[in-house]
């Protein structure tokens, strides 16, 4: 907080958030609400994984759609073999973590190997990873977990109400992964990394190997997202193999609207803003949801739940589109 | 040292569009040399340099680096000794980073990029210093990110970043090309004093024939991807740009039509 605007800004959007989320908290009822907050958080590892994706390596990554539900099914699958090892929450977060790694290394390979685009490299890991992800489940595609063990149990001695429970463990979680991805990005190899994604050319020069770099950054990034799928199905209590679909447009909603209002440049806020979008997100979203509509003379409008899709991607396309605009606006 | 023999570069081989670049070039460099390349256009001079840089394998011949042969080595792994500045300004800096993270990422050419923090205080102090020595003030901006600089300063950065750890090959791309005159002038002074300072082995491609006579110690002129012209010593210092354009005729037997673009 070198920079007076930063802090004065800063302080403006958190007591804007603070003063929504009181009357949003009021207004959505507190299980509503507090649900959003928990799904936003989840999300935030999507976020930060698309950001890595996204953002850093400017590789407009699918494969998501596919490691979400890849990490909520290899969770489930775990808990519900049973292993006295395996079966051990931590662990199971750990294999779908690695897992997402792998489905990212995939990508990334038929990217650098075989020069497939980035965009189609991704659809196709995305769509095999639906076969794999119901021979996780052994053929279900629905998997429950409720009542099984989970990480939540941690939270077990701390006599927090309910409500807050697996907010606040989302919460120290997604603070430890933006504290490491962090540090990694402002290490040598890190900033490698960013520059990558920002100037391949001059990388190489640079004598940075860009394609390690993009194995790295895919592995990296598809894992979070697998242990958002994986947190999950710990969260919600079943993990779905076809709830994958939409995964990068709520990781990219969550990037966008992060870099909207925290539209600052140091890494950690940048990270940090993944997941303030995501819950702001999943806010509106509710809140959509909530809304009782309009009606002009007889004939009535109000938000349906499969209406959230069309609405979802216009706010994506707008907070794409109005960098654009503004500064074409300025060339007039 | 730099050792390039019989090196062929065909472009599109076997295609109607086949282009052979560079002819059978062999050019040995000595360490400390500073040599100037000048040609007409699609005379290969780019491709030279790209060449010794690493950004496509040579269709035929080989490239040596410091007794190494690194013919077959990708960009990136030659990285470690050859050290380059693009015509482009923009094409040498990550815009969206910051001034010393752009230094961040020059400081670790031809080290292991590990998990170590990339802005030490070390570095940073090191950073500070070699920026002040540019004279353009950028000391005091090193937070500020690259896009906010000039084409000049860019530039200037740039070779700053290629100089700034140890390389075999200075490689620079009609490196000012890009620049008004009197930012063009400032980084071909910076370059001629780093140069003689730390006494790196440089190949400068130019499309000014006063400039190739002016700097560095010899030139070589390239004519359909064929080397026409070696001069070094006392030979190159009683040259005239004069001489250069005349030479240039009686080599190729025909007139040059573009004699103005060869002496601006």
């Amino acid at each position: 907080m070198r920079n007076p605007t930063t802090a004065i800004w800063s302080a403006v959007a958190v007591l804007a958030a603070g003063g929504l989320s009181w009357l949003l908290l009021d207004w959505l009822g507190a299980f509503a609400f507090w649900n959003a907050i928990e799904i936003g958080l989840v999300y935030g590892f999507v976020g930060l994984g698309v950001f890595l994706s996204f953002r850093v390596l400017n590789f407009p990554d699918l494969t998501v759609d596919g490691s979400f539900p890849l990490g909520a099914m290899v969770v489930a699958a775990l808990l519900i073999g049973g292993d006295p090892f395996w079966g051990n929450p931590w662990i199971a977060t750990l294999v779908a973590f690695v897992a997402g790694c792998l489905a990212g290394l995939v990508t990334a390979a038929l990217n650098v190997v075989f020069k497939i685009l980035h965009l189609l490299a991704s659809i196709l890991t995305m769509y095999a990873l639906y076969s794999i992800n119901l021979r996780v489940g052994d053929g279900r595609p629905n998997l429950s977990v409720r009542n099984l063990d989970s990480v939540v149990d941690v939270m077990d001695g701390v006599g927090l109400p309910s409500n807050y429970v697996e907010p606040t463990l989302l919460l120290v979680l997604l603070v430890i992964a933006i504290g490491l991805l962090t540090w990694f990005l402002t290490t040598d190899f890190g900033l490698g990394m960013r520059a990558t994604g920002i100037n391949p050319k001059m990388a190489r020069a640079q004598g940075i190997p860009t394609g390690r770099n993009i194995y790295a950054g895919m592995a990296l990034s598809n894992g979070l997202v697998a242990v958002g799928g994986g947190l999950f199905a710990q969260t919600a209590g079943f993990a779905d193999a076809t709830s994958g679909t939409g995964t990068i447009v709520f990781g990219l909603a969550a990037v966008i609207i992060g870099e909207t209002l925290l539209p600052f440049r140091g890494i950690w806020i940048l990270l940090a803003g993944c997941v303030f979008g995501s819950v702001i997100y999943r806010l509106a979203r509710q809140s959509a949801l909530e809304w009782d509509g309009i009606c002009v003379g007889n004939s009535c409008f109000e938000v349906l739940a499969s209406d959230l899709n069309i609405i979802t991607a216009a706010i994506v396309v707008l907070a794409l589109v109005l960098p654009q605009l503004r500064s074409w606006s300025r060339s007039r | 040292m730099i050792t390039v023999s019989e090196l062929e570069v065909v472009f599109g081989q076997g295609t109607p569009l086949e282009k052979r670049a560079l002819n059978g070039v062999d050019l040995k460099v000595k360490d400390g040399e500073f040599v100037s390349i000048i040609g007409s256009n699609g005379a290969g001079k780019s491709t030279l340099l790209n060449a010794i840089a690493g950004d496509f394998p040579p269709s035929r011949g080989t490239i040596e680096i410091g007794g190494r042969d690194v013919s077959g080595w990708s960009t990136a792994r030659r990285a470690a000794w050859v050290s380059r500045v693009f015509q482009d300004p923009l094409a040498g800096s990550c815009a969206d980073l910051t001034i010393e993270e752009n230094l961040a990422l020059a400081a670790a050419r031809g080290t292991r990029r590990g998990l170590k923090r990339a802005l030490t205080p070390r570095r940073r102090s090191t950073f500070i210093q070699r920026v002040a020595e540019l004279g353009l003030g950028l000391e005091s901006r090193l937070k500020d990110r690259m896009a906010l600089l000039s084409g000049g300063q860019r530039q200037a950065t740039a070779l700053l970043m290629a100089t700034l750890s140890p390389s075999q090959a200075l490689l620079l791309d009609e490196h000012t090309a890009a620049l008004d005159p009197g930012m063009a002038e400032f980084v071909i002074e910076l370059t001629r004093r780093i140069v003689a300072d730390e006494g790196h082995t440089a190949l400068m491609v130019t499309h000014s024939m006063s400039q190739a006579l002016s700097v560095g110690t010899r030139t070589i002129m390239l004519h359909e991807g064929k080397i026409m012209l070696d001069v070094s010593g006392e030979e190159r210092d009683s040259l005239t740009v004069e001489d250069l354009v005349a030479k240039f005729r009686q080599m190729r037997g025909q007139s040059l039509d573009d004699d103005k673009l060869l002496t601006s």
